[in-house]
């Protein structure tokens, strides 16, 4: 595992703070990263999940690359008015309720599908803020976003340099699908 | 003895340093009025009106900034601003005549800036610091819509698209040669800043003399075109630019040399497909035809996954919708395809 050391130098749109906090370089352990990974429940959602012989389990040999590029998945099932209001696919990755279908990201540092043109900067605002790259739409269900982003500065740079160590994978997840009107 | 002096002068430094980046709990404290009211605002304070307003749901804004005596703007990038240190920016929002927050964007030093929020009190008499995760549902601007205090996260989701500083505020927004066809402009106000005036008190460097002789204008084919450029400049350029964050996304919709505009979008397939076509009709501007087009599908909504701008707003500006439609419709597919 590397350690990586990430700079927040580039900090100039921060939150009532002092310059000298913005500049304050953090350290990112991929090791740390990869204990908060799987304590937090990252790999819930963003491995594909397979049926193995005692049910379903994830599928490591995809591990954080988000739903898979080729399972097309057909229109969500319409429930009946109820207490029921979501479903999920088979593999974890795909959900459908009333805010439209959304599926998984790809959290490998691959350059055109996953997060390789991502900085820090953009992933701890995207944590903070809930929004897509820090400045778009919402982040949807059912990823808790709110939970990391309480989290300290430096577990996200911990949890982003073990993102950036891992081997880029090409899977290219579909754009999310909004409520039928 | 002498050093413990010395110890404790420089803590209470570092306590007043610290204490200038916080931003102070009533509006009243932050410099904007003259005297301990609300009645007068401090004549150091300049007003201004950008050419080409953001849409917040049709609030009524009053701008003023504060550049800081002896000091100037860095205009040496002529489309990213420089400001001196001590720079204040105050924009406040009022619906149905009743004022409902002022904003306050400070440059504190070099390479910070503060963001923070007053909400009114009923009686029109002081604003309070909001809350850092904002205020929902202050004032209701549709039926069943509401405006909300944004978070200071969100703040920084606009202000870090570009320089992460001001908006609003540039050459373009303050030229003299103001569109007549921009939508919700206000009239410019005897004593408003404009590049005139900075360049007339020696507030730029270098000296934009320039800018008065010839005042910056976005080119178009036509008047309809120059307001719909102006128009998604102001309320999407911040974040759709070619040198913010959002850069590797290739859609620039702010006021740039060249023309990245009609580059990034005249007949470009983006990530996101209109719904509801074929997804290979679906263009970012698809010249001719507003329906393909998924920058205008995208001002329609108001739905959390697509509407753009992502925030800030929960009506759709439907004067700029027109402005947009008449101009992807009858102006793009004889001047824009060609571009």
């Amino acid at each position: 595992m590397k350690t990586t050391w990430i700079a927040i130098a580039a900090l100039a749109a921060a939150l009532p703070a002092t310059a000298s906090e913005e500049l304050k370089p953090v350290r990112g352990s991929a090791e740390r990263g990869a204990y908060i990974v799987r304590t937090r429940g990252c790999n819930d959602c963003h491995t594909p999940w397979k049926m193995g012989p005692k049910g379903p389990e994830m599928d490591m040999s995809r591990a954080l690359t988000g739903h898979p590029q080729d399972l097309v998945m057909p229109p969500a099932p319409k429930l009946p008015e109820g207490p029921w209001v979501w479903v999920g696919g088979a593999t974890n990755t795909a959900f459908a309720g009333p805010w439209g279908t959304s599926f998984a990201a790809n959290l490998t540092p691959d350059m055109e599908t996953g997060l390789g043109k991502w900085t820090f900067e953009t992933f701890k605002q995207t944590m903070r803020t809930g929004r897509h790259e820090g400045q778009g739409r919402p982040i949807l269900p059912p990823m808790p976003y709110f939970m990391l982003g309480a989290a300290t500065d430096e577990d996200l740079a911990d949890l982003w340099a073990y993102l950036r160590s891992l081997e880029p994978v090409r899977n290219k997840v579909p754009q999310p699908i909004e409520p039928a009107e | 003895m002498r050093a413990r002096s010395i110890l404790a002068a420089l803590a209470g430094v570092a306590a007043l340093g610290a204490a200038t980046t916080q931003p102070p709990q009533r509006l009243t404290e932050t410099g904007l009025y003259a005297g301990r009211g609300t009645a007068v605002v401090d004549a150091r304070n300049r007003p201004f009106s950008p050419q080409y307003p953001l849409w917040t749901d049709g609030a009524v804004k009053s701008r003023w900034i504060f550049i800081p005596d002896g000091t100037t703007i860095d205009t040496t990038d002529p489309f990213r601003w420089s400001f001196p240190v001590g720079t204040k920016l105050w924009k406040e929002f009022a619906f149905g005549g009743k004022k409902v927050e002022t904003r306050l964007v400070w440059k504190t030093g070099q390479d910070a800036w503060l963001f923070a929020s007053y909400v009114w009190n009923d009686e029109q008499s002081e604003a309070y610091l909001a809350p850092e995760e904002g205020v929902p549902n202050v004032a209701e601007v549709a039926p069943g819509r509401f405006h909300s205090i944004p978070a200071r996260t969100d703040c920084v989701a606009c202000h870090r698209g570009g320089k992460g500083e001001s908006l609003g505020f540039d050459a373009l927004q303050l030229s003299d040669d103001r569109d007549p066809a921009a939508p919700h402009a206000e009239p410019l106000r005897p004593g408003m800043v404009t590049l005139r005036s900075l360049v007339d008190e020696g507030r730029l460097v270098p000296d934009r003399r320039e800018w008065v002789e010839h005042p910056p204008r976005i080119e178009a084919a036509t008047p309809r075109e120059r307001a719909a450029l102006g128009y998604l400049a102001a309320n999407c350029g911040a974040c759709h630019n070619s040198h913010g964050p959002l850069a590797r996304l290739g859609l620039v919709l702010a006021h740039e040399p060249g023309s990245a505009v009609f580059r990034s979008t005249v007949d470009v397939a983006g990530i996101y497909a209109v719904p509801g076509i074929a997804p290979e009709r679906s263009r970012r501007i698809a010249p001719g035809a507003p329906e393909n087009s998924a920058l205008l599908h995208r001002m329609k909504s108001r739905r959390p996954m697509s509407q753009m701008p992502p925030l800030g707003t929960v009506v759709a500006d439907a004067e700029a919708i027109e402005l947009i439609r008449g101009w992807i419709a009858d102006d793009l597919p004889a001047s824009g395809a060609a571009r």
